[in-house]
C-alpha cells in the first residue's frame, strides 16, 4: 500500500509483506525424462489463508510441492517468498527460509524422543556443550501448548499413532517460524475425530497468519477448511477460486474436463463364464466386504484414489496379503490363496503397481527377467531349465510386445520405463495366464508405448483372459472396461457399466 | 530408405558374446604372480611360478576354504551372509575324527565304533554340516532374523559343542582308510591332493547348478529383488534354507577333508575360515547386497588369497607383515572392483 517510503527491515520469521502474497510462483516447468510433470503453471499464496491443491492423480500437484520446498528445482519460471526472488538450493534451505513440508510420508524418527524429532540439529546445550534436556522439554511444551497439542515430549515418536506423529510434524515445522507450511493429503490415516483435532490446529496457525498448502482429493475438506483452490490436471493450471464461489460439480469438471481424444483400441468381444468371484473378501484395516465377479474376455477396471485399497484387493487376490475373512472362488470352485505360489498355479498372473519395488529384477538381465516367473511351472527338466526352449519362446514374446532391445542379456535396468514394463508383461504372458490382475499397467509410460499395451490387454482379453485393471488415469479406466467397480476407503462404492460409465460418476463414487 | 525402415522394425533380438566379468579377477591374479615372480628374482634368486610343488601346495592351502567359499558365495548371492563355517568345520572334524579312530587307540571316544568304514566318518561330518545349515536356514526364513545374527549364534553354539564333545581333547589315532581322504597324488607328474581334486569337484558342481538350474536361477533372484521373487511365485523361505543347507553341507565336507589332512580332530579347527570364505567371495565378485555372483570368481578369489600367502612365505615376509599386507589387498580389490563395475554400469 504505501511501502515506497519506509524500508523497514523484515524481522525474521517474516512480518506481512502489505499488499502483496507469501509466496508467487508463476510460469514454473519443469520435465522428467520423457514427461512435461509441470507446464507453465503458477500458484499465489496469500498470508492467513489455507490453500486447497485439487487435481487428478499425475495432475502435477506433487511435484509443484516438491518444487516449493526445494526439493526439486524447476527447469524455469519464477518464485517470489515475501516480494522477493529467491532460488532454493535444497530442502534445509527452503526450511530455513520459512518454507516446510509435511510429508505423506512421515519423515520422523521412531526410536527417538518426541522433543529429540523437534530439535534435531538445534537442540539446546548447556554451557559445556553437552544436550540441555530440561530446556529443550520446556521449549517443546510451550510449542505444544501454542498449537494446543497434548503430547508428552518425552516419549518415543514409535509409540505414537499416526494421528500424533503428524502433531508432532506439523509443531517440528512451526518450530522453525515457517510461514508457508504445505501438507499433502494430512487427513489419509487419520480418524474423523483426528480430524476435526488437525483442523482446529490448522485454524491457529491461519489466525497467526500463516499460509497453508493443502492438497486433498477430499472435496468436503476443501469446503470446510480451504480459503481457496487451485485447480490442476495434467501437469496444467486450470484456474483458482475462492472456495465460497465454486461449487464440487464445478470443481470436478475442472479437474476431469479434458475430452477423451486418445483412441483406446478396446475390442467388442464375447463374454464367457465367471473365472473369478470374490465374495466378503476383507483384510483388516485395509478393505472390508469387497466382493465382484469377472468373466472370460471380461475387462473389469477398478477405479479409485490413491489409498483407496484398490491394490490392497489386488494383492489379496493374488496371495500376497491372504484375506482375513471371505472366499474366492475361480472357475467355480472355491480355492485357498495363500501365496503368490498359489495363485499362479490357479493360472493367475499380477503386474504390480510398482515397477522397481515388485517387479524388475534391476541387477539381472532382460532373459533372467522375463522367465523367472514360468521357471515355476514350466521350461524346467530334472531340475535344469530348458535354456534353448525359453530363450526361443522369450525372445518371440519379446518381439511381439516390441521390447526395444538389441538383446536379452542387456541389464534391464538400461531399458525405459515402458520397456521395462513390456519385459515384466511378457515375464507374466509366458506364464499363459487365465486371469491377468493389472496394476497401473501404463504409468509412467509415454503415449506411443502405452496405446501398444492398450492393444495387447485389448487382445488378451479377445482370447478369454479374464482381465481385472487398475489405474488411477480415467481415460484409460472408461476407454479400456467393460465394467468398472469403483472403491473408496476400503468399500466397493458401486458398478458401473460401460455405457454409463462417466469421469463425474466415478469422481462422485470415488470421492463422496 | 524403406528397406532401411523394415530392418530398423524388425527388432532383431540376438544374444551378443560380452567378455565374463571374472575375466577382470582373473587379471589381477595374474597380476599378483608376475610381481611375485618379479620380486622372486629380485630379492631370492628364484622363480615363484616355475616350482610344481608350490604350485600344489598354494591350491592346497585353500581348497578347504574354497570349498566353503563355493556354499558361503551362493549364501552371499541370496543378500545373506554365513558366519558359522569355520565353527561347523570344527565340529564336523571332531565328529569325524571320533568315527575314525583305530582300536589301537586306547582311550577312543566311542571303543566300541573303531577301525569302521570311513564311509560312517564322512557321513556323520556331512550330516553334522547339513543339519547346522538347516537350523541356519530355517531360524532365517520362519523368524526372519537378519542371516548375519542367526549365523553368528551358529557359530558361537557349534564352536562350543566341538569343545563339549571330548571337553577340549584333541582325537588322535584316525584309521588310514580315512587319512586317505587328505593324501595326494601323482598325476603326470604333478602333485595333486584330493582336497584339491573335491575343491574342483564342488565348483564345477555348483557353477552348474547356479547357471542352469531353477536352484540357481531362484537364488541370483531371491538377492535381487525378494519383493519381485514373491510376486514371481517364489517360496522364498523354502528356498533360503535349501541354499543355507547347502553351504553348511560344504561346512561339513570343508570339516572332514580338515580332519583327514591332519589325522586328527581338533575343537580349534577351522577359526576364522568363513571370514576367509567370505573374502575369497567377495574378491571373486560377489556382491554383499545380493544377486550378483558365480563360483568361478569364487574360484579365482580363493586362489588369489592361497598366492598371496605363500607369495609372501616364498619372499620371506614375517607372519605379521603377511595379514597386515593381505588385509590392505583384499579392501583395496573390492574397491577397484567395485569402481569398474559403477564405471559399467554409466555406460
Amino acid at each position: 500500500m504505501q511501502d515506497t517510503g519506509t524500508m523497514e527491515a523484515a524481522p525474521a520469521g517474516g512480518a506481512a509483506v502489505d499488499g502483496g502474497y507469501l509466496l508467487e510462483v508463476e510460469n514454473v516447468r519443469k520435465e522428467f525424462p520423457g514427461v512435461v510433470a509441470l507446464d507453465n503453471v503458477q500458484l499465489r499464496l496469500k498470508r492467513g489463508s489455507v490453500h486447497a491443491l485439487m487435481g487428478e492423480n499425475g495432475a502435477g500437484k506433487s511435484t509443484l510441492m516438491k518444487i516449493v520446498a526445494g526439493i526439486y528445482t524447476p527447469d524455469s519460471g519464477s518464485f517470489k517468498l515475501r516480494g522477493e526472488d529467491i532460488k532454493l538450493r535444497g530442502p534445509l534451505d527452503a526450511l530455513e527460509h520459512g518454507i516446510a513440508m509435511i510429508h505423506q510420508e512421515l519423515n520422523l524418527m521412531a526410536p527417538m524422543t518426541v522433543a529429540e524429532n523437534i530439535w534435531i540439529r538445534r537442540e539446546p546445550t548447556s554451557r559445556f556443550g553437552f544436550i540441555d534436556h530440561g530446556e529443550m522439554r520446556r521449549k517443546t511444551v510451550a510449542l505444544f501448548k501454542r498449537l494446543n497439542i497434548d503430547i508428552d515430549p518425552d516419549i518415543q515418536v514409535g509409540t505414537l499413532s499416526v494421528a500424533s506423529r503428524q502433531m508432532v510434524e506439523i509443531a517440528k515445522a512451526v518450530s522453525y517460524e515457517s510461514d508457508v507450511l504445505i501438507m499433502d493429503e494430512p487427513t489419509s490415516a487419520l480418524t474423523e475425530r483426528e480430524v476435526d483435532h488437525l483442523f482446529t490446529i490448522i485454524r491457529a496457525l491461519r489466525e497467526q497468519g500463516k499460509g497453508i498448502i493443502y492438497i486433498t482429493h477430499k472435496m468436503n475438506e476443501l469446503f470446510e477448511i480451504a480459503d481457496e483452490c487451485s485447480v490442476f490436471r495434467d501437469g496444467k493450471y486450470i484456474a483458482t477460486k475462492a472456495s465460497t464461489e465454486v461449487t464440487r460439480d464445478d470443481i470436478i469438471h475442472m479437474m476431469v474436463g479434458r475430452e477423451i481424444t486418445q483412441m483406446f483400441p478396446k475390442e467388442e468381444v464375447p463374454i464367457g463364464d465367471v473365472v473369478l468371484s470374490a465374495k466378503g473378501l476383507t483384510l483388516k484395516g485395509v478393505f472390508t466386504d469387497v466382493s465382484f465377479d469377472v468373466r472370460a474376455g471380461e475387462i473389469l477396471g477398478i477405479a479409485g484414489l490413491v489409498g483407496s485399497g484398490r491394490s490392497n484387493i489386488a494383492e489379496t487376490i493374488f496371495g500376497v496379503t491372504p484375506a482375513d475373512g471371505g472366499t474366492i472362488e475361480l472357475f467355480g470352485k472355491t480355492v485357498r490363496i495363500d501365496s503368490p505360489a498359489t495363485a499362479m498355479k490357479h493360472g493367475m498372473a499380477f503386474l504390480t503397481e510398482d515397477r522397481k519395488e515388485t517387479g524388475c529384477f534391476l541387477l539381472l538381465d532382460i532373459q533372467e527377467n522375463t522367465q523367472m516367473a514360468v521357471l515355476q511351472s514350466g521350461y524346467v527338466k530334472n531340475g535344469f531349465v530348458q535354456q534353448k526352449q525359453l530363450g526361443t519362446d522369450s525372445v518371440e514374446i519379446s518381439q511381439a510386445l516390441r521390447v526395444k532391445t538389441p538383446d536379452m542379456a542387456e541389464p534391464i535396468i538400461n531399458l525405459s520405463g515402458g520397456n521395462q514394463q513390456k519385459v515384466l508383461i511378457a515375464r507374466w504372458l509366458l506364464t499363459r495366464p487365465k486371469i491377468l490382475i493389472l496394476d497401473e499397467p501404463t504409468r509412467g509410460i509415454d503415449v506411443g508405448a502405452k496405446a501398444e499395451i492398450h492393444r495387447l490387454i485389448s487382445k488378451l482379453a479377445g482370447q478369454g483372459v479374464g482381465v481385472i485393471m487398475i489405474s488411477s488415469e480415467m481415460p484409460e479406466v472408461l476407454g479400456m472396461s467393460d465394467r468398472i467397480m469403483v472403491v473408496h476407503e476400503g468399500r466397493v462404492t458401486g458398478f458401473l457399466d460401460r455405457a454409463e460409465a462417466s469421469q463425474v460418476k466415478i469422481m462422485e463414487l470415488a470421492s463422496h | 530408405m524403406s528397406t532401411n525402415e523394415i530392418a530398423g522394425s524388425a527388432n532383431v533380438i540376438g544374444s551378443k558374446k560380452r567378455l565374463p566379468p571374472e575375466v577382470s579377477i582373473l587379471g589381477v591374479l595374474i597380476g599378483i604372480a608376475i610381481v611375485f615372480e618379479i620380486l622372486g628374482w629380485i630379492f631370492v634368486g628364484d622363480s615363484f611360478l616355475a616350482n610344481k610343488q608350490r604350485l600344489s601346495i598354494i591350491i592346497l592351502q585353500v581348497s578347504v576354504i574354497g570349498i566353503i567359499a563355493v556354499g558361503v558365495t551362493q549364501v552371499i548371492i541370496t543378500a545373506g551372509v554365513d558366519l558359522s563355517s569355520g565353527s561347523v568345520v570344527g565340529l564336523a572334524a571332531m565328529v569325524a575324527a571320533s568315527l575314525a579312530q583305530t582300536s589301537a587307540n586306547p582311550r577312543a571316544v566311542y571303543p566300541s565304533l573303531t577301525d569302521m568304514s570311513p564311509i560312517w566318518a564322512i557321513l556323520a561330518g556331512l550330516g553334522v554340516g547339513l543339519l547346522a545349515g538347516m537350523v541356519n536356514g530355517s531360524l532365517i526364513a520362519r523368524t526372519k532374523i537378519p542371516p548375519f545374527i542367526a549365523t553368528l549364534g551358529m557359530m558361537v553354539s557349534a564352536r562350543g559343542l566341538a569343545k563339549w564333545y571330548t571337553l577340549g581333547q584333541p582325537v588322535a589315532l584316525l584309521d588310514e582308510s580315512f587319512t586317505w581322504f587328505g593324501k595326494s597324488f601323482n598325476i603326470m607328474g604333478f602333485p595333486l591332493p584330493l582336497p584339491v581334486i573335491v575343491f574342483l569337484l564342488v565348483a564345477v558342481i555348483f557353477h552348474i547348478a547356479l547357471g542352469y538350474t531353477r536352484y540357481g536361477k531362484f537364488t541370483y533372484a531371491i538377492g535381487a529383488n525378494p519383493q519381485a521373487a514373491r510376486v514371481s511365485g517364489i517360496n522364498i523361505g523354502g528356498h533360503l534354507i535349501k541354499v543355507y543347507a547347502i553351504a553348511g553341507l560344504l561346512s561339513g565336507l570343508a570339516g572332514v577333508m580338515t580332519a583327514a589332512r591332519a589325522a586328527s580332530g581338533q575343537p580349534g579347527m577351522g577359526v576364522a575360515y568363513e571370514l576367509d570364505a567370505i573374502a575369497a567371495a567377495v574378491i571373486g565378485g560377489t556382491s554383499l547386497s545380493g544377486g550378483v555372483g558365480r563360483i568361478t570368481g569364487t574360484v579365482i578369489g580363493t586362489i588369489i588369497l592361497g598366492v598371496l600367502t605363500s607369495g609372501f612365505t616364498f619372499l620371506k615376509v614375517g607372519a605379521y607383515y603377511q595379514e597386515i599386507i593381505k588385509g590392505i589387498i583384499i579392501v583395496a580389490a573390492v574397491i577397484i572392483d567395485q569402481h569398474r563395475q559403477n564405471k559399467r554400469k554409466k555406460a
